[in-house]
């Protein structure tokens, strides 16, 4: 029987692509390592390679479709001696592989088992979160566009760098590549490689060259590949970045943006792992931020490239390609320093950050619907922490829980839970809970991950908890 | 025992081209610096401030009026004002390590308010919060005064890239010690500094010891002028004891990178006479071997003579020394009676806006 080729997952990430061009027509035949086609991805176009010999037989989704599902079958692959208009897979003549025996299953060649995207503990952390509503600030009626967060970052930093020519973006893969997460994709057409420079792999190298230009008088976005590799140039961060205009005595600017992908990723380990947000927001001397959704990304980058204060500006791999409303507004810059509330309520204070906050939303429909009204604060920068928005919602519902994909140990939900301990006291009902990942490296098998994850069904099991339910 | 520093001839990796290098273009032979009997005096006059500066700050901290780490550059007068005098003060950028105090001074910067933050006052030029090893002056393009081994030459890297982007002119030093040689990041900030052909000179002062470690006990390749070779930065080894030298070497690596080469290594082998800082014994070296460097290569002593010979009097000398005892004295008067920060300035300029 004809063999079914399947739309691939190229990338850990990746649910759907385009298709961008066939290399190969029907009747070509091919065997294996073959090129067949050019697949557009979250990150990349990438080659799509034959794994078995044949001739093509019917080409069944056209070059150019987009939104093409993992899994979806795009041609058939017929196999030697086979006839050539054979139809796909379901409809062949083959009765034996037709029967429902289990012995059957069991002996399916991996060929023909349907290739999909691996299963990963991430994936609850983005299912089924709803978009929060548009910032407050915006005029009501404003028009809205829908936009990736991986757009919307880009759209920050080419706005900042076409206002101000001191602004450049440095870092591994950002310009010929377009960005291994394609987050600074167009810039090296619009700015030349004098103000999009690739450098060496060499973190602790170019933060301190991004460092030193900032002490000069540029104004540097540094992006990390990962936060997780920022760790060998912590120094220069923590040091040099948010240390020197203390010590100078307000001498030294370094208005110096650190930009990248923080926390988990999809099945890649501890080492790629981490939510770096608490060691940041540590530090006095920095600036922390650390978006949700599309709009906020768009709105702080620019006011953090702006900013004259050294900022780490935190991302999330897993909300790259996720579509939200961004305000069609010319300059849309937010300020730093200000939580906002994404959903209000009158029964509990649910506070997150970053991909936390989607889960703080899904938790608070599914509340809802059992007559628990949840308010949902999105922290977006957390240093300066934004405690007067929280104690004003804490001091209205009385409960908090503090929702965080993160370790629990040194948290910022452990910070929000002794802020309220020490000015919120007497508003509170119940004791603040905190919602975290698992303390513990974490692990790749898919079961492991998830469990060591946070997800909805624990905001809703604490939210209740706190609400005496 | 480490090696004293010797009056040999300056040593550049042009002399044993590594292979495959044969083609490249090198900087010139540099030449001792022919100054003029001002300029001399001028050498003289800084490298004997920069003297008397750092024994007082030894006799502050003797006292108990400076604190913490207090790194001396006596013994290294040299290369400092050999090096700045050669630099255009405001056009190229400078940066260097904690042993800071020389550098400045030879930058032209007011020893009072620099005396003023080592006894940790508000008059003191970073408002009393940096200390010894934290000065920096913007105005001057002076960056520092860096507390971490190493940083200062990515940091420098970076100043260097922007000296490049805005197309200035400018070329930043940055100085590093022999230890701060064997930190990864410097080169990881080699390789992007001769990548990118950015104007840099690299100043290695090798004062023979990290601390209490050797050299030759920490270095598998302990002539540092070649340690760019990998990266095809060329380098010059130059006496570091002798102000001409030192200036000759300067306007060489500076043609170097102006003309757009790249950076440029320049290791100045010099000599502490004092401990790594206030608290260091240095039992690690003997009596005699410092007393022999005294002896025989003090870079104050060597343009003594020089202008002797040129005719400079007993008392003309003598009057400068007492012109700087008394800018000296003065800069610690100052120090000891300028008032402590404000309280209040705890918190200010942690961050440069309000949020």
């Amino acid at each position: 029987m004809a063999i079914e080729i399947k739309m691939p997952a190229l990338s850990p990430t990746m649910e759907e692509g385009t298709l961008s061009k066939w290399l190969v027509k029907e009747g070509d035949s091919v065997s294996s390592g073959d090129i067949m086609a050019e697949i557009e991805t979250d990150k990349a176009t990438m080659e799509f390679e034959a794994v078995d010999e044949g001739v093509i037989g019917k080409i069944l989704v056209a070059e150019g479709a987009e939104n093409v599902k993992v899994g979806t079958v795009i041609a058939t692959l017929i196999a030697e001696g086979e006839e050539a208009d054979a139809a796909p897979a379901p409809a062949a003549d083959n009765t034996a592989e037709e029967k429902p025996a289990p012995e059957a299953k069991a002996e399916e060649k991996p060929a023909e088992a349907a290739p999909k995207k691996a299963e990963s503990g991430t994936d609850k952390l983005v299912q089924d979160a709803p978009a929060p509503p548009a910032d407050i600030s915006v005029p009501a009626g404003t028009e809205t566009v829908k936009t990736t967060v991986r757009e919307a970052l880009r759209d920050a930093m080419a706005e900042e760098m076409r206002r101000d020519p001191r602004v450049f973006v440095m870092g591994e893969e950002v310009a010929q590549y377009q960005g291994a997460y394609k987050v600074t994709q167009g810039l090296l057409e619009e700015f030349g490689d004098k103000r999009v420079i690739d450098t060496p792999i060499t973190e602790y190298g170019f933060a301190g060259v991004g460092t030193g230009a900032a002490m000069g008088g540029l104004k540097p976005i540094v992006e990390f590949m990962t936060f997780n590799f920022a760790m060998q140039a912590i120094d220069h961060i923590i040091n040099s970045a948010a240390k020197t205009n203390y010590m100078s005595g307000g001498q030294m600017r370094c208005p110096v943006v650190f930009r990248g992908p923080n926390g988990a990723a999809s099945r890649v380990g501890a080492q790629h792992s981490q939510n770096y947000a608490p060691w940041y927001a540590s530090v006095p001397g920095l600036i922390v931020i650390a978006p949700y959704d599309a709009a906020d990304a768009k709105g702080l980058l620019k006011a953090a490239i702006r900013c004259e204060d050294p900022v780490v500006f935190l991302e999330n791999e897993l909300v790259y390609g996720r579509s939200f409303d961004v305000p069609a507004v010319d300059d849309y810059v937010l300020p730093i320093g200000k939580a906002r509330i994404v959903r209000p309520g009158k029964d509990v204070t649910v506070v997150s950050y970053s991909i936390g906050v989607g889960l703080a939303l899904e938790a608070a429909e599914t509340l809802a619907k059992e007559g628990i009204d949840a308010e949902v604060i999105d922290l977006r920068t957390l240093r300066p922490l934004d405690t007067v928005t929280v104690l004003a919602s804490l001091a209205k519902t009385n409960r908090m829980v503090v929702v965080e994909e993160g370790w629990p140990t040194c948290s910022i939900a452990s910070e929000l839970a002794a802020v309220v301990m020490e000015k919120g006291f007497d508003d509170l009902d119940a004791p603040v809970l905190r919602v975290t990942n698992e303390d513990v490296p974490l692990p790749y098998a898919a079961n492991l991950e998830k469990a060591a994850l946070i997800d909805a069904g624990r905001v809703v099991a604490a939210v209740k908890k706190v609400c005496y339910r | 025992m480490a090696k004293t520093p010797s009056r040999a001839r300056a040593a550049k990796t042009p002399d044993s081209p590594p292979a495959g290098h044969h083609n490249q273009p090198t900087p010139g032979e540099p030449t001792d610096y022919d100054a003029s009997k001002d300029e001399l005096l001028e050498f003289y006059r800084q490298m004997l401030l920069i003297r008397r500066f750092e024994e007082k700050a030894g006799q502050l901290y003797g006292l108990g009026l400076i604190g913490g780490f207090c790194h001396l550059y006596i013994g290294q007068e040299a290369v400092a004002v050999g090096i700045q005098s050669a630099l255009v003060p405001g056009k190229d950028s400078v940066i260097t390590g904690y042993r800071d105090h020389g550098h400045m001074l030879a930058y032209g910067i007011d020893p009072n308010v620099i005396m003023a933050e080592l006894t940790g006052r508000a008059a003191g030029i970073s408002r009393g919060k940096g200390g010894s090893m934290h000065m920096f002056s913007v105005s001057h393009k002076f960056y520092g005064g860096h507390g971490i081994v190493g940083a200062q030459v990515s940091l420098g890297t970076g100043l260097a890239f922007s000296h490049k982007y805005n197309d200035d002119g400018g070329v930043c030093v940055a100085y590093f010690g022999d230890g701060a040689s064997n930190q990864g990041q410097v080169y990881e900030s080699f390789n992007m500094a001769e990548l990118w052909k950015l104007p840099i000179i690299f100043v290695i002062e090798n004062n023979q010891y990290a601390m209490g470690t050797s050299v030759n006990r920490s270095s598998a390749e302990d002539q540092l002028y070649r340690r760019g070779e990998s990266f095809r930065i060329p380098g010059i080894q130059v006496d570091g004891m002798d102000v001409l030298a030192v200036r000759g070497a300067t306007e060489e690596a500076l043609k170097w990178v102006q003309g757009g080469n790249g950076p440029i290594i320049l290791e100045m082998k010099t000599y502490r006479y004092r401990g790594h800082s206030m608290s260091d014994p240095a039992k690690y070296r003997s009596r005699e071997e410092v007393q022999s460097v005294r002896e025989k290569s003090d870079p104050i002593d060597h343009v003594k003579k020089i202008l002797e010979g040129a005719g400079v009097t007993e008392a003309d000398l003598k009057a400068i020394d007492q012109k700087i005892r008394k800018i000296v004295n003065d800069a610690a008067d100052f120090a000891e009676n300028s008032p402590e920060p404000d309280a209040p300035e705890l918190y200010t300029d942690v961050l440069v806006e309000r949020y």
